[in-house]
């Protein structure tokens, strides 16, 4: 079994806030990451594929194809954009790395799997250099 | 749903990697310029992997300020501009990454303000890293 991964990047803006929470229980919480007005990071979304090389062309996936599949199903919808305001999936959950992991596994699972081959084994989503989360289709 | 929250650290140290039961010839065999009798520094990164439920309501497996509280208290204040051979940890064992790894790993295992500690990457340089995780040699 071979583990392929893919880097993209994209920038985007976010702030944390639960609807259900008073005002000062999100700021509490969630610090400087509840401040209305957002702010923004440049992510960088890893994308791992299991698979064995194809016989033919040696390859586990054509990484022209993931890159594709990324920008169409992740990047075109999360790059220069407020995730809270303009992704539905953000509409009720608040858009942390962790969930963000998972928004892109969801995105991006049925695209990969579908194509054969391969199968999708791990999503990693750094917000800055040295913060990162990481989902692996645990339920 | 589980996921994992991953947090990078700074560790400047100092180590000298030299075994007393060894002979002077010995440890130069093994350790090489690792062994020059003064030591020498690295700046250690340190990987934190914690694993757990995604909470449903703040959407976090873990709290960023609460882990590097809890980092910085065992870890950082402990190791960060620090010579390894001096702490109590490495009086009977070489400090090698190996051994530096599994200390952390030990550190925080029952540390952690939530989830649970899967694994503790350190790196040496750029070119080396040593990895410990919760699961057992295979």
């Amino acid at each position: 079994m071979i583990f392929l991964t893919r880097r993209a990047t994209f920038s985007a803006s976010h702030y944390y806030w639960n609807e259900a929470w008073p005002a000062e229980k999100n700021q509490q919480v969630f610090g400087r990451c509840a401040n209305r007005n957002g702010h923004g990071h440049n992510y960088t979304l890893e994308v791992t594929v299991a698979g064995e090389p194809d016989p033919v062309t040696g390859f586990v996936v054509d990484l022209k194809w993931l890159k594709n599949v990324m920008e169409r199903e992740v990047l075109s919808a999360y790059d220069h954009r407020h995730l809270n305001l303009e992704t539905p999936e953000f509409k009720n959950a608040i858009p942390t790395t962790e969930n963000i992991a998972i928004a892109a596994w969801q995105r991006l699972e049925p695209a990969i799997n579908a194509a054969g081959g391969a199968s999708l084994s791990r999503i990693r989503v750094y917000e800055t250099p040295e913060i990162f989360a990481e989902y692996r289709g645990e339920a | 749903m589980k996921a994992y929250f991953g947090r990078r650290y700074l560790v400047s140290a100092s180590h000298r990697l030299h075994n007393p039961a060894l002979t002077a010839g010995q440890n130069r065999a093994v350790y090489g310029k690792c062994n020059n009798a003064h030591g020498h520094g690295h700046n250690y990164v340190l990987e934190v992997l914690v694993g757990g439920a995604v909470d449903a309501e703040t959407g976090m497996v873990v709290d960023l300020v609460a882990l590097d509280k809890a980092v910085g208290e065992r870890i950082l204040d402990r190791f960060d501009h620090a010579n390894l051979n001096l702490d109590p940890l490495f009086a009977d064992r070489v400090p090698t990454t190996e051994n530096f790894c599994q200390a952390i790993f030990a550190l925080l295992k029952n540390a952690l303000p939530g989830g649970k500690l899967e694994h503790v990457r350190v790196e040496e340089t750029e070119n080396n890293f040593f990895e410990c995780s919760a699961q057992p040699v295979s």
